[in-house]
């Protein structure tokens, strides 16, 4: 196939300006970005209200989208459960015996907890869940993870407030428009959870690896404690999440750490309920303070990059 | 590569030709629209946990200007990347740069090989699918502050994969863009 020849156009001057302008505006826009970038690289927040207007006329779409994501999963989930009824019959005979058992030492544990908190004096804060909503888009083709979700500031979400579905926690909300929000999940690299180990509260933090899957750090250092199938959740130090929500499970073993798999896939994720911040003032104190004595001037430990994350 | 081939034909939709002829708001916004709702494709039943989704958008918009090269002005980079920034959660402006640098290379392109084939248009593709989205990463990376993932590799593989296919796509949105709607 030969080129066009529609770039040449002779000796009219109007068309010769007009190609002209055409490239100075195509460089413009080069460099147009290129400024915008850099603006939105320095001050990530920069340009949230054009996105958020963006994701209110794209929520019917993104509603539409969701049930059929839940329709899909169902027909999947009944085709499948067809054909290993008998076996996941036995399966679940079997666990729910176990569970029964657990159960009850749950429930001693927990009046025993409860009568300890009262002798200690310790108040935990009553979290009532701020809404619960759909996860109706996400980033799928960019390196980020964010996911849209279907309720906004008139629904009562405000940024920072942690997003869990049932299986366990999702991420937090990063903006918040009129009536969606965009929630950084926890598989993106700058969002970093406190964490503990479910077992023997082991401290560490997890931090978004951005391909599905996530990786432990320990603050302690020393032997690697890790075994594969321990579950991690919340710890609740930062004040942003409240404890004990499952965050990963630890599949990889390394040297100084692990890698884990999400303990809630967002794409499982049917509804998901936004809580409200965990420490609310404890998060704004720690903020001022943080503003008040400016960017660190070295490289930030592992402790002080905790709390960043959790901002 | 052998395709399905669709039963129904564009042409079959309006019969009737004599006297009759495209309608310009249809053959002129055709592509700005494909590639724009292509953008709003985060918003689809996949809600994913890794970046797993060939760059849709980008990828029509390359096929349209390889098509068609003078349907898009030199410019389009410009609004369809701002478009496509807010919605694809890459830092605002990297796809308005990328779009816009990826129509000048297009252009440079042009000059260059008079002649042009299949092959050749799907490995410059390649190359500008593979810039776009290594440049991307990069942006994204810097915003993180953690360095380039290799998790796009698989993403980059499905997207060479899936770019003929996408060229298909074009050429069936080329023939219902120039269906005689219009009554003359």
């Amino acid at each position: 196939m030969a080129r066009s020849v529609g770039r040449r156009p002779g000796f009219s001057r109007r068309a010769q300006y007009g190609i002209f302008t055409g490239y100075v505006i195509a460089v413009a826009g080069v460099v147009l970005g290129a400024i915008l970038l850099i603006v939105s690289l320095v001050n990530p927040g920069a340009f949230s209200g054009l996105r958020s207007a963006a994701g209110e006329i794209a929520r019917p779409a993104g509603e539409a989208g969701a049930e059929a994501r839940a329709a899909g999963q169902s027909l999947f989930g009944a085709i499948g459960a067809y054909l290993g009824a008998g076996r996941q019959n036995a399966a679940l005979s079997r666990e729910v015996a176990a569970a029964r058992a657990n159960a009850m030492t749950m429930r001693a544990l927990e009046g025993e907890n409860r009568r300890l908190k009262a002798l200690l004096g310790i108040v935990d804060p009553v979290s009532r869940p701020v809404t619960a909503a759909r996860l109706i888009g996400s980033t799928s083709a960019s390196t980020r993870r964010f996911a849209v979700l279907s309720a906004g500031s008139v629904q009562g979400v405000r940024a920072g407030q942690p997003v869990r579905s049932a299986a366990g926690l999702i991420g937090r909300v990063i903006e918040a428009g009129a009536n969606t929000a965009r929630v950084l999940l926890v598989t993106d690299p700058e969002n970093v959870v406190p964490v503990r180990r479910a077992r023997d509260g082991l401290p560490a933090f997890i931090e978004g690896k951005s391909d599905g899957r996530i990786a432990i750090r320990l603050i302690n250092m020393g032997i690697n404690p890790l075994k594969g199938g321990d579950v991690f959740v919340t710890s609740g130090s930062g004040g942003l999440y409240p404890p004990g929500i499952p965050v990963a499970v630890v599949t990889e073993v390394l040297v100084d750490g692990g890698i884990g798999h999400l303990a809630s896939d967002p794409s499982d994720a049917d509804f998901v309920i936004v809580l409200p911040v965990f420490q609310a003032a404890a998060v704004a104190a720690l903020n001022a303070s943080q503003q008040a004595a400016g960017p660190a001037p070295e490289a930030p430990a592992p402790e002080s990059s905790t709390a960043g994350g959790a901002n | 590569m052998p395709l399905p081939r669709i039963p129904v034909r564009p042409e079959d939709i309006v019969p009737i030709r004599i006297n009759r002829a495209p309608s310009p708001w249809v053959a002129e916004g055709l592509p700005w629209i494909t590639v724009m709702f292509a953008s709003m494709a985060a918003f689809s039943p996949v809600v994913a946990s890794a970046p797993v989704t060939p760059p849709l958008a980008f990828m029509l918009f390359l096929a349209w200007r390889m098509l068609r090269p003078s349907l898009f002005p030199v410019w389009a980079g410009l609004p369809l990347g701002a478009f496509d920034d807010l919605f694809s959660g890459q830092p605002f402006g990297s796809g308005i740069v990328l779009w816009s640098a990826a129509m000048l290379a297009m252009d440079v392109f042009d000059n260059r090989f008079l002649w042009r084939s299949f092959p050749q248009d799907w490995l410059t593709a390649s190359v500008l699918l593979i810039g776009y989205l290594g440049l991307g990463a990069l942006f994204a990376g810097i915003a993180t502050g953690a360095p380039l993932p290799l998790v796009i590799g698989p993403q980059i593989l499905v997207t060479i994969m899936f770019y003929p296919l996408m060229t298909q796509l074009v050429a069936l949105l080329d023939r219902i863009r120039l269906l005689p709607l219009r009554k003359l």
